[in-house]
């Protein structure tokens, strides 16, 4: 198979516009892998999975990740004038490296048996912006796993055709997966019919004025 | 609900989409009376293999929709694995697809030692194809007696299939302490080695377990009610089942040549000589006739594995039990489980816990097409369709 690289160049080619990052992993695998731009990614994808050499036709895996906001500290010295004698002033900055959510797409080849590309979308931030183009359309493959991180990750795919939730219950609102998702007292608590009538018979026996 | 190519703006006249939801059409009202009756079949009913509800709405007998619920049985395995250390989770694998506890042992054991480049010695390479092998035949034996269960053959065949079983949970009872949950792979080799005497019993399992082929398909391979349930029955053509990511013997029942000991090898697999048995019709007989063929090339396996096995230690001295922390990075391994291709997804920021463990689950996935399968066929067939996909709700849910 090609190289990473190779084929950022080709898709770059292909798909005007599209910009691709290669990321590398520090790992003994090896797997590197392409960030891919939001509003190209369908188009990407779809080069992807029919160009000749490629021929990804199989998506084996998506992974949703949730990458938290991160404050790097750094440290400097500077020289400067107070009160008209020069002193050395260490100041520490902080920096803030927004948080996001990442969709990773493992694909492979079956008709030519190769593999993985892998493919990163990545959110703008993890509050609003958590919107992703859907490949279902593409490998229906996906169908279920972005039900999942949709469900567990809070991240809307768009053009999916049936976006619900799949492991969770229709009326929980929280996303279990996020790395800041603190768990309510009474996390068994599901709404069932027995509800109303239990709240039907409360209101039956309240004391009588 | 809307159709994938109809909700996404993208126009692109010269490619088709790439799959189309499927659609029935109704029968012409002077045949029916129009009306329709929607049933939820599940949670606990005897025929889902666990807690899984299927809506179905039906038109007479016909299933018209078909939605899969699922959840029932979800309990977060991600999120308990990003909390625990690596090893931790090792024990909590088996709970995923509780028949196959080790090959789930050992998709996990792979993706850690792809993260962190660790050496599996020879031996422990041949207990686990040894392993993965034996678990497989159980696992194919069982679906067969399930899904004669389903068809109707109360208890018999089923009980058949689960008298071999006992002789293999036997096996790994004697090597690993538990008979289901078994714990056994570590991350670099194996727990322990064999106990004196396991090789012989299992080389004369392997030697009898033909016999029990051999009778288990001559009272159900040529049978005339099997065949006349299941051929034609759930047909899942090729295109779909790549493009749905079906893995396993479903996916080769569809005639796709794609096995991961074969096309993506792992382990010690390229040193045996085995065969893929490939399907033509890809409806329930063939996924039915996948399995039965699987379980002789297993026996293959198995054969040349118990003869080669050599000596030698079967843990990696480097491999770190205690206090064990890959470097920053990521890994995806995957194998051929017996309900398809099960991978892990591990990222590792250099703690002792992973960042993200992910699960690639065969069964929830080979789900997709369930509707597909489904559609325009008896209920009956609903229950022989989802038997014949195989799956475990272990897994389905995590």
């Amino acid at each position: 198979m090609e190289t990473l690289e190779q084929i950022k160049t080709r898709v770059e080619l292909a798909v005007p516009g599209a910009s691709l990052t290669v990321i590398q992993n520090g790992s003994p695998c090896a797997q590197h892998s392409i960030l891919v731009d939001n509003e190209h990614a369908l188009e990407v994808a779809r080069f992807l999975q029919q160009d000749p050499q490629l021929r990804l036709d199989y998506l084996s895996n998506v992974t949703g990740v949730d990458w938290l906001e991160q404050v790097l500290q750094e440290k400097s010295r500077s020289r400067r004038v107070i009160d008209g004698v020069e002193r050395e002033i260490e100041e520490t900055t902080e920096k803030r490296v927004p948080g996001y959510l990442e969709a990773i797409y493992h694909l492979y080849s079956m008709e030519l048996k190769h593999g993985p590309v892998i493919l990163r979308l990545r959110t703008s931030d993890r509050a609003k912006g958590t919107v992703l183009p859907s490949l279902t359309p593409l490998w229906r493959g996906a169908e279920f796993q972005e039900r999942e991180i949709f469900d567990l990750y809070g991240i809307r795919f768009e053009g999916h055709p049936d976006l619900r939730r799949i492991l969770m219950w229709d009326s929980f609102a929280d996303h279990p997966m996020r790395k800041d998702y603190v768990e309510p007292d009474d996390y068994e608590y599901e709404p069932t019919p027995h509800d109303e009538v239990l709240e039907r018979a409360r209101q039956h026996y309240l004391p009588r004025t | 609900m809307t159709g994938p190519d109809s909700s996404h703006t993208h126009t692109d006249t010269a490619s088709p989409p790439a799959w189309r939801r499927p659609t029935y059409e109704l029968r012409p009202q002077a045949e029916g009376d129009g009306r329709m009756l929607e049933i939820s079949m599940g949670p606990q009913h005897p025929s889902t293999h666990g807690v899984f509800r299927m809506d179905v709405m039906l038109d007479g007998e016909r299933v018209v929709k078909l939605k899969p619920v699922f959840g029932y049985l979800h309990r977060n395995h991600e999120k308990i694995g990003e909390s625990t250390t690596y090893l931790a989770s090792m024990p909590y694998t088996d709970r995923l697809d509780y028949f196959c506890s080790l090959t789930n042992n050992w998709a996990y054991a792979l993706a850690v030692e792809r993260l962190a480049g660790l050496q599996v010695p020879e031996r422990a390479e041949y207990i686990r194809v040894i392993l993965a092998e034996l678990t497989r035949l159980q696992n194919h034996a069982c679906l067969g007696g399930f899904l004669l269960q389903d068809m109707g053959a109360s208890g018999t065949p089923l009980m058949y299939a689960f008298r071999e079983r006992e002789k293999i949970l036997d096996l790994f009872e004697a090597l690993t302490g538990a008979r289901m949950m078994c714990n056994y792979m570590r991350f670099g080799g194996c727990r322990c080695d064999l106990p004196p005497g396991w090789l012989e019993r299992a080389r004369a399992l392997v030697a009898g377990f033909p016999r029990f082929l051999d009778e288990f398909e001559a009272l159900l391979t040529g049978n005339e009610i099997l065949m006349s349930r299941t051929q034609g029955v759930g047909v899942l053509p090729r295109e779909l089942a790549i493009n749905a990511s079906i893995t396993g013997p479903g996916l080769r029942a569809s005639g796709v040549n794609y096995d991961l000991r074969k096309a993506d090898p792992y382990g010690i697999y390229p040193r045996f000589s085995f065969r893929i048995p490939l399907g033509d019709h890809g409806d329930v007989y063939d996924r039915y006739m996948m399995r039965v063929l699987e379980m002789r090339e297993s026996l293959k396996i198995l054969e040349q594995a118990l003869r080669d096995i050599p000596d030698g230690p079967i843990i990696d001295p480097k491999a770190k039990i205690r206090g064990f922390r890959p470097k920053p990075g990521e890994a995806y391994a995957r194998l051929e489980g017996p309900k398809g291709e099960l991978g892990f997804f591990l990222i590792s920021d250099g703690s002792p816990n992973p960042y993200r463990y992910r699960v690639r689950p065969p069964s929830l996935i080979n789900l997709t097409v369930l509707e597909d399968l489904c559609l325009g066929h008896h209920v009956a067939d609903v229950v022989i369709i989802l038997g014949s996909v195989d799956i475990v709700l272990g897994e389905v849910d995590r």
